[in-house]
């Protein structure tokens, strides 16, 4: 079993000096290590040099494109990024996460939700990492096995059809992160299905009536409005 | 000393005429008594003057006659160049007035002020050339003979024995800024004729010998010199009036002067002039049309002369109609409080008067306490040229009914002769007679008065079945039907005509009042359009054109209007030109007479704002006064219109304006207060917590929490402000995508989970629910702002419901509570912009969620509403439309076993 990096080093790419002062209390607590970048440019470097576990990165960069950064970042590194950005920039959320960004986070937001999806995403990068895959997954009364291909909710069975199934699986598979609408048609539809929105939302309903015990009121099948949907984790 | 404090009105009138006058140029009028005695010499003489002090002075036109002196002190002036006008054949060269106002000199020279101008000029007369000069802010300088001036005008031709036809008002004369009299005394003048220095029109050669009698030269030097003196008497009257001093008690005086359509009435008006301006009054030149007679086409064309001249002497002009001269002068003299009237002279045989009766002695009997000036005219003023015809040709029609009700009324007497003594039957004739004149015209009636004479004596008067009478008295009872029924006809006629006028006059203001009721109720410009042309042109039979003025004040019609006659640049000009100069001009008038139509400019208090170009379809109906007040009159109805239009539109803006004012006072009050509150607590709490080092652990943990809080809650704020400058400046993008509706109830649920905790949230969706086309960030705010507010104004614990169902093309979703609903009334303004509810609780927010809410469920194309629910609670409504195709869902696979 691997072990979860002690001390996972924070590279915090932020050009607002109040937002870096309450993270570095947030953060640089002993439970991680915290490197700061005030611009695209020294963000970049840093990533380079310091190879971090995890990046921070504000999409509202004065000298640079959040999303290009994004991407040259993911040109040579499979670390996990989350991107900060204004509320109603959803377009650009989306487009970092497409290139390749992990999370994201809406400003305002509270240091718990940072940490929550912090620990989503070095989870995943370490499992990543060590090659290993998860063959259960387990949340509230949801139970998946992945290697049967079975699905229980308090431990009653329900038959997905394929298509349902291939979603769940994709979103279990990105546990706790947000998935994009464009990964997840990707990924069950095929390629030609970018765009069809619709599908997503019309199988998630089915889903959701499935697997939720109140399907208006759903717990684990999140939708995140704009951006794409995901499959909540406690802890 | 003053013993009268000075006429408020007329200072103000005088210091209105002072301030025009310092920006209108100054005239100077070189004035003589006859041709010869120097005028031009002495206007070039002063020319040169000025000029030699560096003076910018133009010869605008200079008649030399090829005198050598005259011509000599032309050289070294700068001259303009004259105006070529084909005219029959042969060129003239006329005075150029577009060149002269584009050259702008400070001093022009304008030779001969009464002359009359080429027909195409835009001037009749070459006095309104210089008026214009003037007005544009250039001095000029010209010449006038004494003959040439208006009201001396008789008075000169019966000195000379030679009517001079062009002639200059008296008001340019007398606000001419400075007039110097050329004076030669006679011998000096025939001294210089001799010596061939004096130039006369070589076609008067002949009357040259009659004019320059010495006596004719002495009497029109010392008319030259008495109307110079009057206008010093005026200056000097016009100067004590300033300073309060008043010599001559002002008698109130009014004058009316009752003229006919024969040119000696232009004496009367004359004379009235001079009388009201000794008087120093008020005049009024009176003219009764008798509808029994009509005028012929030249009787009418000096009627209108007449009217011209009285106007341009500045009189009131009026027209009456009636059959009784004399009375409707009393009447209207009664009306107006006139004290003096003026008629002429008698001409006509005394047997006339004994018949129709004198003008002038019921003028005179009937004056009370009026005085009657009875002046010597060639022709009195009542009488036309031409002897009256009747202006009515009785048709055959007439005839024979006379004929008939006369053999009928032969029948009945037959009927009756055995009964009946002749005396009755006489009365039957005499009945059908009256019948006959009480419906027919003069000469039906005659008739049958004859015929029933010549009947009841052949028939009844012995001897019988002969015209022979045997008793002299029938000759009597004869004469006595003849008398009545002519009474009786002259009676009924007269009743008719009269009844006539009034139907026309009648018909004349109820023309004006519908076109004014009509104007009222326009609502806009082209339904006014559409008035003004539908009425005008009924009442005048014309081809109305409305033209406004754009933002540069060149005039077109109002848009979407085709032209009803052609306007061609030369139409276009004339109506610029009245535009500019705010007077009346083209067919008809003295002012571009050769154009098409005729064009007023609309008037409304004080500017212009238009102007209305009538084409009628014969001229000739333009030339009557009487057409040209009413058309005026109908104007200025349609010119007040046009501003109360232009008023009520910036009434609205205003209102607008007005209302955006009070908004954004509102929101600059209610941002400041809402925006500082949260404020207030978040600074409060960290302040608190830095200074207390030993605070307690809950405290600490409160306060962090009022911030958290308190900071949620601005951002709350914030997020609704921005979605409201959104939704007020249209920038809101609304991006449908085909949805569950559950999607975003779901995400609201979730988004509020905290603050609806411990309350029952009932979601209540139809199954076979269709994908509704929406935004589903936008339809997530609707629905977290109806629940906060369900939140906000229901007790705790009490339940919430969303639901929904499809209507026909749309769907309705409901959001429900059990709170104590909406005030009664205020079901729609509660959407309104900062609207808070009485029961809001403090921090309730700014007003501006349900507004949002609208904003967005009508970007999307739905409506959003608010009931009371039965049972208690309040219900918001909103729809989505569910437009366009949805997409086709995904292939439905087989419920497969997912191993």
């Amino acid at each position: 079993m691997t072990m979860a990096v002690s001390q996972p080093l924070v590279l915090l790419i932020e050009d607002e000096p109040q937002m870096r002062r309450f993270l570095r209390a947030a953060l640089d607590d002993g439970q991680y290590h915290l490197v700061e970048a005030a611009t695209a440019r020294e963000g970049l470097a840093q990533a380079a040099s310091r190879n971090p576990d995890i990046i921070l990165l504000d999409l509202g960069l004065p000298d640079g494109d959040g999303l290009d950064l994004t991407r040259r970042i993911r040109e040579w590194s499979t670390r996990p990024i989350i991107v900060l950005s204004a509320r109603g920039m959803e377009a650009d959320k989306v487009a970092a996460l497409d290139a390749g960004a992990d999370d994201y986070l809406t400003k305002p937001f509270g240091v718990g939700e940072l940490l929550a999806r912090m620990r989503v995403a070095l989870r995943h990068a370490t499992l990543a990492a060590s090659g290993k895959e998860e063959s259960e997954f387990v949340e509230g009364d949801l139970r998946v096995d992945l290697a049967r291909r079975q699905v229980f909710v308090r431990s009653e069975e329900v038959h997905l059809t394929p298509l349902e199934y291939r979603l769940l699986q994709t979103l279990v598979h990105h546990a706790g992160k947000v998935v994009t609408h464009r990964h997840l048609l990707k990924e069950v539809w095929g390629i030609n299905s970018i765009g069809q929105n619709h599908y997503l939302r019309v199988y998630m309903t089915q889903l959701r009536h499935k697997l939720e015990a109140d399907p208006t009121h759903p717990r684990l099948l999140l939708t995140e409005p704009g951006v794409g949907y995901r499959l909540k984790v406690s802890g | 000393m003053s013993d009268r404090r000075p006429d408020p009105d007329l200072l103000l009138a005088q210091v209105r005429d002072a301030e025009a006058r310092v920006k209108r140029g100054k005239l100077k009028v070189f004035f003589g008594a006859n041709p010869g005695v120097g005028k031009t010499f002495a206007m070039l003489e002063e020319a040169r003057v000025k000029r030699a002090e560096g003076m910018d002075v133009v010869v605008g036109i200079v008649e030399t006659h090829r005198r050598v002196e005259t011509e000599a002190l032309l050289t070294g002036l700068e001259i303009l160049p004259r105006r070529p006008v084909e005219y029959r054949g042969i060129t003239l060269h006329e005075f150029d007035l577009d060149a002269a106002l584009a050259r702008h000199p400070a001093v022009l020279l304008v030779d001969e002020l009464a002359h009359t101008n080429a027909p195409d000029s835009r001037h009749t007369r070459r006095w309104q050339d210089v008026e214009e000069l003037l007005d544009a802010g250039i001095s000029v300088y010209s010449t006038l003979n004494v003959q040439h001036l208006e009201s001396l005008n008789d008075v000169v031709a019966q000195i000379t024995g030679i009517q001079v036809r062009e002639t200059v008002p008296d008001a340019v004369f007398d606000a001419a800024d400075e007039v110097e009299l050329a004076d030669l005394t006679p011998d000096d003048l025939l001294r210089r004729l001799e010596q061939g220095k004096v130039y006369f029109p070589e076609q008067a050669e002949r009357a040259r010998e009659e004019f320059f009698r010495k006596g004719n030269l002495i009497a029109l030097r010392e008319l030259a010199l008495r109307r110079v003196a009057e206008r010093v008497d005026a200056q000097m009257r016009g100067y004590m009036r300033e300073q309060g001093i008043r010599e001559i008690w002002p008698a109130g005086d009014r004058l009316l002067v009752s003229i006919g359509p024969n040119p000696a009435s232009a004496r009367l008006i004359r004379a009235g002039h001079r009388m009201a301006s000794r008087l120093d009054c008020e005049w009024v030149v009176v003219y009764v049309e008798n509808p029994a007679i009509s005028l012929s086409s030249a009787d009418r064309e000096a009627l209108v002369e007449n009217l011209r001249v009285a106007e341009e002497l500045e009189a009131r002009v009026a027209t009456l109609q009636g059959r009784d001269t004399a009375d409707e002068i009393l009447a209207y003299a009664r009306e107006h409080n006139v004290t003096r009237i003026i008629v002429g002279k008698p001409t006509h045989p005394r047997w006339r008067d004994k018949v129709r009766g004198s003008l002038l002695d019921k003028l005179v009997r009937g004056s009370g306490d009026v005085d009657v000036y009875v002046i010597s005219g060639e022709v009195e003023g009542d009488v036309p040229r031409r002897p009256p015809s009747p202006s009515r040709v009785s048709p055959l029609k007439e005839y024979l009914w006379a004929a008939l009700v006369v053999t009928l009324c032969s029948l009945a007497g037959w009927a009756a002769f055995r009964h009946f003594t002749v005396t009755d039957i006489a009365m039957i004739y005499l009945l059908g007679t009256v019948v006959v004149s009480s419906r027919s015209g003069r000469g039906p009636a005659l008739a049958a008065v004859f015929v029933s004479i010549a009947l009841f004596d052949f028939f009844f008067v012995p001897p019988y079945l002969t015209f022979a009478v045997s008793d002299l008295q029938f000759v009597s009872t004869f004469g006595v039907m003849l008398v009545i029924s002519l009474v009786i006809s002259g009676l009924t006629v007269r009743v008719r005509e009269q009844a006539g006028f009034a139907r026309e006059r009648e018909s004349r203001t109820a023309a004006l009042y519908a076109m004014s009721r009509e104007l009222t109720t326009a609502r806009d410009r082209s339904q006014l359009v559409d008035v003004v042309r539908r009425q005008i042109g009924a009442s005048f039979g014309a081809a109305v054109q409305l033209l406004l003025p754009d933002e540069a004040g060149s005039l077109a019609p109002p848009e979407g209007q085709a032209p009803t006659y052609s306007l061609d640049d030369r139409e276009r000009g004339v109506a610029q030109w009245v535009f500019q100069r705010d007077q009346s001009a083209g067919l008809g008038t003295d002012t571009l007479p050769a154009a098409k139509a005729l064009y007023l400019p609309l008037r409304a208090s004080g500017h212009l704002v238009g102007v209305l170009g009538v084409m009628p379809s014969d001229p000739r109906r333009f030339q009557g006064p009487a057409q040209r007040q009413l058309l005026e009159a109908f104007a200025d109805q349609v010119a007040l219109a046009l501003e109360r239009m232009t008023l009520e539109r910036q009434t609205q803006q205003s209102q607008v304006e007005i209302e955006a004012e009070r908004l954004r006072t509102a929101l600059l009050s209610s941002l400041s207060h809402d925006l500082r509150t949260p404020l207030a607590g978040i600074t409060g709490s960290a302040t608190s917590l830095l200074q207390d080092r030993s605070m307690r652990d809950e405290v600490r943990r409160d306060l962090l929490q009022t911030i958290v809080e308190e900071a949620q809650r601005m951002n709350r704020l914030i997020g609704n402000l921005l979605d409201m400058i959104r939704v007020e400046t249209q920038t809101l993008v609304v991006q449908k995508e085909w949805q569950p509706l559950e999607e975003p109830i779901g995400v609201a649920l979730i988004r509020l989970d905290d603050r609806l905790q411990g309350r029952e949230v009932q979601v209540q969706l139809p199954p076979d629910l269709p994908l509704v086309p929406l935004d589903g960030l936008l339809i997530e705010e609707v629905l977290i702002n109806l629940l906060e507010n369900a939140v906000k104004y229901t007790p705790a614990g009490s339940p919430i419901t969303i639901s929904a169902r499809v209507d026909n093309q749309t769907i309705v979703v409901d959001v429900a509570d059990r709170g104590p609903g909406l005030p009664p009334g205020e079901e729609a303004r509660i959407f309104d912009k900062f609207y808070r509810s009485v029961g809001a609780p403090p921090g309730g927010g700014v007003g501006l969620g349900l507004t949002i809410c609208r904003g967005i469920v009508q970007a999307h194309g739905g409506r959003i509403w608010a009931e009371n629910r039965p049972g208690g609670g309040a219900v918001f409504r909103f729809t989505l439309p569910i437009e366009g195709t949805p997409p086709t869902l995904p292939p439905r696979e087989a419920v497969a076993e997912t191993v």
